[in-house]
């Protein structure tokens, strides 16, 4: 199967946004699917096998063995620069909470996976554009610092836009704040492994989303540094079909495999299972 | 330029006042026009306080990219000894960084800045201080280096941010970001941060995790520089000015967030007005710096960067029910 222009996908209708409560057009085969039959494949469309965004609730619930212990359920953004433009940012912030039904964009906590007990942390596209600021920062640091405790290897979903704008040079700094934690982490010996799904790009690509020990893509997935918008603005010229697709960065070297979701936790358990083997005495 | 141009205007047309009246003098020099001079003087010094005391973000944008600004090397070149060092041992050499050893006070150092150039030949050499992946492959090596000697390491930002084109997404430009923050996260040496230009997004920040974080009052740092992010914003890159407004992007606005841990007065009218005692001054930070953290050992370094880092955001606590949605 050709990668699929991610642009053009980005552009199509989201099923939470089409206006029919039963059926929703896949942006890949335009095919009609029933959104109940959809949810029950994994939000992989059954005709062409296109993936969907996937919130982190449902995520979470694809990857973990049973209970998920939240950390920092409670934790929401404050509002660093007094930001407004169209609206104040709290209120922006608000209307995401309302739409999304999330308090922000991941979740994080300690679950098992395929019997392996790790720190998970899952990013969810619904809320902001998956961006990360404050709480993004903190909780994966209070995750990854739980993981240190505990000995537990770590885990991030990453699905993100990047750093949040609304909270200018703070946001930047989650960057750092994360690095660290990461750093920490792997200086206890501790394996990291991160899932880039759609899309993975700006300062979460370029932090904790790139610093894994093992990289995962899923199938199809939009990941690099700079936006296409961007991207275009400075340089003017056509990019390259498939162009910063997952099937792209593993061509590049960039990802160690491309994996569709249907197989995504059978493949996680196995490599969990191998990177916390011991040497027998 | 022209907002500078704009900006320095009436103070231009005074100064080229003030000196073609001493050139009359000079010329005549029977006429004592002392007092005028004298005069005039004054007056030029109240304007230039008056425009350089009030301006505005969007002014402090454009004095951080004055093209007269002192960059990187200006500030390199003032150090007892400096060689440069060149490549990433993979790809090729990226000009947009310039790194090596050097010596400051005395110290042994060694030093990574973000290179702009001063004319269009010089940028398109220099790529507008904007680095590949591997230029910050490059960076690494140096980060590496001053760790296995135990120096100091000394890094300059100024840059827009990370280049966005075709070869750096193939190269993996996430991952050369990703990979020198790691680095810097764990860097058994203090690590001393000046931004002295243009600090833009994970281009800068690439550079810029450290134990002492200097800014320039006249430079900027940004989650994104202006234009990219109004376009990330509003898709319009036209709205820099507005962006630039709210991101808060100057050397106050960045102390006051904890982020800065000391800011360097400029000479009024910008570094480019005094550039040797600008470099004078940064230096000297830098110097001070370097005397604290050697006396820390490893560990306690680590410890302290972490911290610092840690309590940067601003989170609060909701009560949520998602049940009840």
């Amino acid at each position: 199967m050709a990668p699929t222009p991610n642009w053009l996908r980005r552009r199509a209708p989201k099923p939470e946004a089409s206006s029919d409560p039963l059926w929703v057009v896949c942006p890949d085969c335009s095919e009609r699917v029933y959104k109940k039959d959809l949810a029950e494949r994994l939000f992989v469309c059954p005709k062409c096998g296109h993936h969907f965004r996937l919130g982190s609730l449902d995520r979470v619930a694809l990857l973990a063995d049973g209970d998920f212990h939240e950390i920092g359920a409670n934790l929401a953004t404050g509002d660093p620069l007094q930001w407004v433009d169209r609206i104040p940012y709290p209120q922006k912030t608000a209307q995401d909470r309302s739409k999304s039904g999330m308090l922000e964009s991941i979740v994080v906590g300690t679950c098992r996976v395929g019997g392996v007990e790790v720190g998970l942390g899952v990013m969810d596209f619904a809320f902001r554009g998956g961006t990360m600021g404050s709480v993004v920062g903190e909780k994966i640091a209070m995750m990854l610092e739980e993981c240190g405790r505990r000995k537990l290897p770590a885990v991030l979903v990453c699905a993100s836009g990047g750093a949040r704008m609304e909270e200018g040079v703070i946001a930047l700094m989650q960057m750092a704040k994360t690095s660290l934690a990461v750093q920490r982490l792997g200086a206890l010996g501790l394996p990291f492994v991160a899932v880039l799904t759609d899309p993975t790009t700006g300062g979460v690509s370029a932090s904790f989303g790139f610093q894994a020990d093992v990289i995962i893509a899923e199938t199809g997935a939009a990941i690099g540094f700079a936006g296409r918008r961007v991207i275009d603005q400075t340089i003017r010229q056509k990019l390259p079909e498939g162009f910063q697709s997952a099937e792209f960065l593993l061509e590049h070297g960039q990802v160690d495999m491309v994996v569709r979701r249907t197989e995504l936790k059978g493949c996680l358990a196995n490599v969990l299972r191998l990177m916390t083997m011991r040497v027998p005495a | 330029m022209n907002v500078i141009v704009e900006l320095e205007k009436p103070l231009t047309e005074l100064e080229a006042k003030i000196q073609d009246l001493k050139n009359f003098q000079k010329k005549t020099q029977g006429a004592d026009l002392s007092a005028a001079i004298g005069k005039l003087e004054a007056d030029a010094h109240q304007l230039k306080s008056e425009i350089f005391s009030n301006l505005t973000p969007w002014q402090r944008v454009h004095m951080a990219r004055h093209p007269k600004r002192p960059l990187a090397l200006d500030y390199i070149s003032r150090l007892d000894d400096f060689i440069e060092l060149h490549g990433d041992r993979t790809y090729r050499d990226d000009p947009s960084i310039v790194a090596g050893f050097g010596v400051l006070a005395g110290t042994p150092i060694c030093v990574i800045g973000e290179q702009k150039g001063r004319d269009t030949k010089e940028n398109l050499y220099r790529n507008f201080g904007m680095p590949h992946p591997e230029g910050y492959r490059k960076a690494q090596r140096i980060m590496r280096l001053a760790e296995k000697f135990h120096r100091p390491l000394v890094t300059f930002i100024d840059t827009p941010g990370a280049y966005p084109g075709i070869g750096a997404e193939e190269r993996g430009q996430s991952e050369a970001i990703a990979s020198s923050l790691k680095l810097l996260a764990g860097l058994r040496t203090p690590v001393v941060v000046n931004v002295t230009g243009e600090g833009g997004s994970g281009g800068a920040l690439a550079i810029g995790l450290g134990d002492h974080i200097v800014m320039l009052q006249h430079s900027i740092y940004s989650v994104a520089s202006p234009e990219p992010a109004a376009s990330i914003l509003w898709r319009d890159a036209t709205k820099a000015e507005e962006a630039a407004k709210r991101l808060r992007l100057t050397s106050d606005d960045l102390f006051e967030f904890g982020i800065v841990d000391e800011v360097i007065e400029e000479p009024l009218g910008g570094a480019q007005r005094d550039p040797d005692g600008t470099i004078a001054k940064v230096l000297a930070a830098d110097r001070r710096a370097i005397a604290l953290l050697m006396k820390l050992d490893a560990d306690t370094l680590l410890d302290r960067r972490y911290e610092k880092y840690r309590k940067i955001g601003a989170h609060t606590e909701l009560v949520h029910d998602r049940a009840a949605r």
